[in-house]
Protein backbone atom coordinates (compact mmCIF):
# COMPACT_ATOMS: atom_id res chain seq x y z
CA UNK A 1 0.00 0.00 0.00
CA UNK A 2 1.40 3.35 -0.84
CA UNK A 3 0.21 6.35 1.11
CA UNK A 4 1.21 9.64 0.48
CA UNK A 5 -0.69 11.48 2.97
CA UNK A 6 -0.53 10.02 6.15
CA UNK A 7 -4.24 9.69 7.79
CA UNK A 8 -5.60 12.07 10.65
CA UNK A 9 -8.23 10.14 13.23
CA UNK A 10 -10.19 12.70 15.51
CA UNK A 11 -11.35 10.86 18.42
CA UNK A 12 -14.17 12.51 20.60
CA UNK A 13 -13.90 10.77 23.87
CA UNK A 14 -14.23 11.60 27.01
CA UNK A 15 -12.43 8.38 28.94
CA UNK A 16 -9.00 8.84 28.97
CA UNK A 17 -8.80 5.05 29.25
CA UNK A 18 -10.61 4.29 26.16
CA UNK A 19 -8.32 6.68 23.96
CA UNK A 20 -4.98 4.86 25.35
CA UNK A 21 -6.86 1.52 24.03
CA UNK A 22 -8.11 3.44 20.48
CA UNK A 23 -4.69 4.64 20.49
CA UNK A 24 -2.52 1.08 21.29
CA UNK A 25 -4.55 -0.85 18.75
CA UNK A 26 -3.97 1.23 16.18
CA UNK A 27 -0.05 1.26 16.44
CA UNK A 28 -0.37 -2.53 17.49
CA UNK A 29 -2.24 -3.29 14.10
CA UNK A 30 0.39 -0.41 12.20
CA UNK A 31 -2.76 1.59 11.06
CA UNK A 32 -1.10 4.27 9.29
CA UNK A 33 -2.83 7.32 10.91
CA UNK A 34 -2.31 10.03 13.36
CA UNK A 35 -4.66 10.01 16.30
CA UNK A 36 -5.59 13.08 17.72
CA UNK A 37 -8.06 13.47 20.51
CA UNK A 38 -10.69 16.05 22.09
CA UNK A 39 -12.90 15.40 25.38
CA UNK A 40 -16.29 15.72 23.91
CA UNK A 41 -18.02 17.66 21.09
CA UNK A 42 -17.57 21.37 21.84
CA UNK A 43 -13.69 21.07 22.08
CA UNK A 44 -14.39 18.41 18.32
CA UNK A 45 -15.95 21.77 17.06
CA UNK A 46 -13.06 23.76 18.25
CA UNK A 47 -10.78 21.62 16.87
CA UNK A 48 -12.32 21.32 13.47
CA UNK A 49 -12.85 25.09 13.10
CA UNK A 50 -9.34 25.68 14.39
CA UNK A 51 -10.85 27.68 17.49
CA UNK A 52 -7.95 29.21 20.06
CA UNK A 53 -4.56 28.87 20.39
CA UNK A 54 -4.22 24.88 21.34
CA UNK A 55 -5.92 24.31 17.74
CA UNK A 56 -4.52 26.58 16.03
CA UNK A 57 -2.99 24.16 13.80
CA UNK A 58 -5.16 21.38 14.11
CA UNK A 59 -4.95 19.12 10.85
CA UNK A 60 -8.45 18.68 9.18
CA UNK A 61 -9.29 14.74 10.37
CA UNK A 62 -10.22 12.58 7.67
CA UNK A 63 -11.99 10.28 10.08
CA UNK A 64 -13.93 10.92 13.32
CA UNK A 65 -14.84 8.26 15.89
CA UNK A 66 -17.22 9.45 18.17
CA UNK A 67 -18.42 9.12 21.36
CA UNK A 68 -22.34 9.17 22.27
CA UNK A 69 -22.55 9.91 25.92
CA UNK A 70 -19.95 12.88 26.67
CA UNK A 71 -20.46 16.21 29.14
CA UNK A 72 -21.41 18.97 27.19
CA UNK A 73 -21.73 19.05 23.61
CA UNK A 74 -23.19 15.22 23.10
CA UNK A 75 -21.99 12.95 20.21
CA UNK A 76 -25.66 13.08 18.92
CA UNK A 77 -25.29 17.04 18.53
CA UNK A 78 -21.83 17.17 17.41
CA UNK A 79 -22.93 14.90 14.75
CA UNK A 80 -26.18 17.06 13.96
CA UNK A 81 -23.99 20.08 13.46
CA UNK A 82 -21.24 18.44 11.81
CA UNK A 83 -22.85 16.87 8.98
CA UNK A 84 -25.10 20.23 8.90
CA UNK A 85 -21.79 22.02 8.16
CA UNK A 86 -20.85 22.31 4.51
CA UNK A 87 -17.21 22.31 4.99
CA UNK A 88 -17.17 19.02 7.22
CA UNK A 89 -19.79 17.28 6.14
CA UNK A 90 -17.93 15.07 3.49
CA UNK A 91 -16.00 14.03 6.99
CA UNK A 92 -16.75 10.63 7.22
CA UNK A 93 -18.12 9.96 11.25
CA UNK A 94 -18.38 6.57 12.99
CA UNK A 95 -19.89 6.11 16.38
CA UNK A 96 -17.68 4.11 18.95
CA UNK A 97 -19.90 3.88 21.71
CA UNK A 98 -21.13 1.64 24.75
CA UNK A 99 -25.01 2.64 24.20
CA UNK A 100 -26.68 -0.43 23.08
CA UNK A 101 -30.10 1.66 22.75
CA UNK A 102 -31.72 0.90 19.41
CA UNK A 103 -32.91 4.63 19.25
CA UNK A 104 -29.15 5.69 19.42
CA UNK A 105 -28.29 3.51 16.58
CA UNK A 106 -31.31 4.93 14.34
CA UNK A 107 -30.38 8.37 15.46
CA UNK A 108 -26.64 7.85 14.76
CA UNK A 109 -27.82 6.63 11.60
CA UNK A 110 -30.19 9.56 10.67
CA UNK A 111 -28.18 12.11 11.43
CA UNK A 112 -25.68 10.71 9.27
CA UNK A 113 -23.32 8.11 10.67
CA UNK A 114 -21.00 6.20 8.82
CA UNK A 115 -21.03 3.20 11.27
CA UNK A 116 -22.22 2.49 15.18
CA UNK A 117 -19.89 0.22 16.80
CA UNK A 118 -20.63 -1.06 20.07
CA UNK A 119 -17.35 -0.87 22.29
CA UNK A 120 -16.83 -4.31 23.09
CA UNK A 121 -15.65 -4.23 27.11
CA UNK A 122 -12.90 -7.06 26.08
CA UNK A 123 -9.46 -5.44 25.73
CA UNK A 124 -8.65 -7.90 23.03
CA UNK A 125 -12.32 -7.47 21.13
CA UNK A 126 -11.92 -3.80 21.43
CA UNK A 127 -8.55 -3.68 19.72
CA UNK A 128 -9.97 -5.81 16.96
CA UNK A 129 -12.75 -3.61 16.57
CA UNK A 130 -10.14 -1.00 16.08
CA UNK A 131 -8.29 -2.77 13.91
CA UNK A 132 -11.51 -3.96 11.12
CA UNK A 133 -12.22 -0.45 11.69
CA UNK A 134 -9.02 1.10 10.34
CA UNK A 135 -8.87 -1.57 7.69
CA UNK A 136 -12.07 -0.59 5.91
CA UNK A 137 -11.81 2.95 6.27
CA UNK A 138 -7.62 3.71 6.33
CA UNK A 139 -6.95 0.80 4.13
CA UNK A 140 -9.64 0.46 1.58
CA UNK A 141 -12.24 3.09 1.09
CA UNK A 142 -10.74 5.73 -0.64
CA UNK A 143 -11.06 9.25 1.61
CA UNK A 144 -11.48 13.04 0.19
CA UNK A 145 -8.24 14.40 -0.43
CA UNK A 146 -6.20 11.27 0.01
CA UNK A 147 -5.19 10.63 -4.29
CA UNK A 148 -4.27 6.87 -4.08
CA UNK A 149 -5.40 3.64 -5.63
CA UNK A 150 -6.93 0.43 -4.05
CA UNK A 151 -4.67 -1.29 -1.82
CA UNK B 1 -21.24 -7.89 16.35
CA UNK B 2 -23.04 -10.55 14.65
CA UNK B 3 -25.99 -10.19 12.66
CA UNK B 4 -28.65 -12.84 13.58
CA UNK B 5 -30.03 -12.75 9.79
CA UNK B 6 -28.10 -12.73 7.22
CA UNK B 7 -28.01 -8.66 5.77
CA UNK B 8 -29.96 -7.95 2.87
CA UNK B 9 -27.97 -5.98 0.36
CA UNK B 10 -29.21 -3.65 -2.91
CA UNK B 11 -27.20 -3.89 -5.28
CA UNK B 12 -27.27 -0.59 -7.95
CA UNK B 13 -25.85 -1.72 -11.47
CA UNK B 14 -26.39 -1.87 -14.71
CA UNK B 15 -23.65 -4.59 -15.86
CA UNK B 16 -24.84 -7.87 -15.48
CA UNK B 17 -21.38 -8.68 -15.34
CA UNK B 18 -20.37 -6.50 -12.33
CA UNK B 19 -23.40 -7.91 -11.16
CA UNK B 20 -22.07 -11.53 -11.07
CA UNK B 21 -18.55 -10.46 -9.91
CA UNK B 22 -20.15 -9.26 -6.77
CA UNK B 23 -22.40 -12.07 -6.09
CA UNK B 24 -19.06 -14.18 -6.41
CA UNK B 25 -17.17 -12.26 -4.04
CA UNK B 26 -19.79 -12.23 -1.56
CA UNK B 27 -19.94 -16.02 -2.16
CA UNK B 28 -15.95 -16.48 -2.16
CA UNK B 29 -15.88 -14.49 1.17
CA UNK B 30 -18.77 -16.89 3.07
CA UNK B 31 -21.11 -13.96 3.13
CA UNK B 32 -24.81 -15.62 3.28
CA UNK B 33 -26.16 -11.93 2.35
CA UNK B 34 -29.71 -11.65 0.49
CA UNK B 35 -28.35 -9.77 -2.92
CA UNK B 36 -31.20 -7.87 -4.76
CA UNK B 37 -30.28 -6.32 -7.92
CA UNK B 38 -31.57 -3.54 -9.92
CA UNK B 39 -29.90 -2.15 -12.91
CA UNK B 40 -30.08 2.34 -11.77
CA UNK B 41 -31.55 4.84 -9.63
CA UNK B 42 -34.91 5.01 -10.87
CA UNK B 43 -35.27 1.30 -10.46
CA UNK B 44 -33.97 1.59 -7.20
CA UNK B 45 -36.23 4.21 -5.78
CA UNK B 46 -39.04 2.12 -6.71
CA UNK B 47 -37.79 -1.17 -5.59
CA UNK B 48 -37.46 1.10 -2.45
CA UNK B 49 -40.63 2.81 -2.63
CA UNK B 50 -42.50 -0.80 -3.09
CA UNK B 51 -43.85 1.03 -6.97
CA UNK B 52 -45.44 -1.06 -8.88
CA UNK B 53 -46.46 -5.13 -9.41
CA UNK B 54 -42.53 -5.98 -9.49
CA UNK B 55 -41.57 -4.45 -6.18
CA UNK B 56 -44.50 -4.54 -4.29
CA UNK B 57 -42.87 -7.11 -2.06
CA UNK B 58 -39.66 -5.78 -2.14
CA UNK B 59 -37.79 -6.08 1.13
CA UNK B 60 -36.08 -3.06 2.56
CA UNK B 61 -32.28 -3.42 2.13
CA UNK B 62 -29.97 -3.10 5.22
CA UNK B 63 -27.14 -1.83 2.92
CA UNK B 64 -27.38 -0.06 -0.28
CA UNK B 65 -24.12 -0.54 -2.82
CA UNK B 66 -23.99 1.80 -5.51
CA UNK B 67 -21.76 2.81 -8.52
CA UNK B 68 -22.26 6.23 -9.34
CA UNK B 69 -21.79 5.91 -12.71
CA UNK B 70 -25.08 4.41 -14.47
CA UNK B 71 -27.26 5.54 -17.52
CA UNK B 72 -30.20 7.74 -16.67
CA UNK B 73 -30.40 9.15 -13.33
CA UNK B 74 -26.91 9.14 -11.89
CA UNK B 75 -26.00 7.62 -9.05
CA UNK B 76 -25.20 10.76 -6.82
CA UNK B 77 -28.69 11.93 -7.67
CA UNK B 78 -30.21 9.20 -6.09
CA UNK B 79 -27.83 9.14 -3.36
CA UNK B 80 -29.17 12.88 -2.63
CA UNK B 81 -32.49 11.50 -3.05
CA UNK B 82 -32.57 8.74 -0.64
CA UNK B 83 -30.41 10.96 1.94
CA UNK B 84 -33.03 13.77 2.00
CA UNK B 85 -36.06 10.61 2.63
CA UNK B 86 -36.54 10.63 6.11
CA UNK B 87 -37.43 6.84 6.12
CA UNK B 88 -34.57 5.73 3.47
CA UNK B 89 -31.97 7.65 4.91
CA UNK B 90 -31.01 5.33 7.73
CA UNK B 91 -29.65 3.27 4.91
CA UNK B 92 -25.91 3.09 4.48
CA UNK B 93 -24.79 3.40 0.90
CA UNK B 94 -21.51 2.73 0.19
CA UNK B 95 -20.21 3.55 -3.20
CA UNK B 96 -18.38 0.89 -5.40
CA UNK B 97 -17.18 2.89 -8.47
CA UNK B 98 -14.23 2.72 -11.31
CA UNK B 99 -14.29 6.73 -11.03
CA UNK B 100 -10.96 7.93 -9.63
CA UNK B 101 -12.18 11.59 -10.06
CA UNK B 102 -11.48 13.45 -6.60
CA UNK B 103 -14.47 15.40 -7.34
CA UNK B 104 -17.15 12.75 -7.27
CA UNK B 105 -15.16 11.39 -4.32
CA UNK B 106 -16.30 14.22 -2.40
CA UNK B 107 -19.52 14.62 -3.58
CA UNK B 108 -20.28 11.21 -2.32
CA UNK B 109 -19.26 12.12 1.05
CA UNK B 110 -20.93 15.24 1.05
CA UNK B 111 -24.32 13.77 -0.13
CA UNK B 112 -23.94 11.66 2.76
CA UNK B 113 -22.12 8.26 1.05
CA UNK B 114 -20.32 5.46 3.97
CA UNK B 115 -17.42 4.92 1.84
CA UNK B 116 -16.27 5.15 -1.11
CA UNK B 117 -14.51 1.83 -2.91
CA UNK B 118 -12.43 1.70 -6.10
CA UNK B 119 -13.25 -1.00 -7.89
CA UNK B 120 -10.29 -3.27 -8.63
CA UNK B 121 -9.66 -4.64 -11.94
CA UNK B 122 -8.31 -8.17 -10.38
CA UNK B 123 -10.55 -10.71 -9.58
CA UNK B 124 -8.66 -11.34 -6.50
CA UNK B 125 -8.09 -7.98 -5.45
CA UNK B 126 -12.10 -7.56 -5.84
CA UNK B 127 -12.74 -10.38 -3.85
CA UNK B 128 -10.31 -9.37 -0.78
CA UNK B 129 -12.28 -5.59 -0.95
CA UNK B 130 -15.23 -7.44 -0.36
CA UNK B 131 -13.89 -9.16 2.40
CA UNK B 132 -13.08 -5.81 4.02
CA UNK B 133 -16.69 -4.14 3.03
CA UNK B 134 -18.20 -7.32 4.77
CA UNK B 135 -16.11 -7.35 7.38
CA UNK B 136 -17.22 -3.45 8.55
CA UNK B 137 -20.27 -3.35 7.80
CA UNK B 138 -21.65 -7.11 8.03
CA UNK B 139 -19.83 -8.10 10.87
CA UNK B 140 -18.33 -5.18 13.09
CA UNK B 141 -20.88 -2.78 12.93
CA UNK B 142 -24.60 -2.28 13.91
CA UNK B 143 -27.24 -1.31 11.68
CA UNK B 144 -30.92 -0.36 12.68
CA UNK B 145 -33.14 -3.18 13.29
CA UNK B 146 -35.07 -4.45 10.07
CA UNK B 147 -38.85 -3.95 10.04
CA UNK B 148 -38.65 -6.96 7.56
CA UNK B 149 -37.82 -9.12 11.01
Amino acid sequence: MNVTQPFTILLVEDEAADAHLVKAALREHRVLADLQRVADGREAMDFLSHKGERFADAPRPDLILLDLNMPRMDGREFLATVKANAIFRDIPVVVLTTSEAERDVIAAYNLGAAGYVSKPLDVKQFMDSIRQLGDYWITLVRLPGHDRKYP
Amino acid sequence: MTAEHALRLLLIEDEPGDSRLMQLALKKNGFDNELHIVGDGVEAMRFLQREGERFRHAIRPDLILLDIKMPGQSGLEFLQDIKRQPALRSIPAIVITTSMLEADVQAAYRLGAAGYILKPNDLTDFIQAIARMGHYWFKLVRLPKNAND
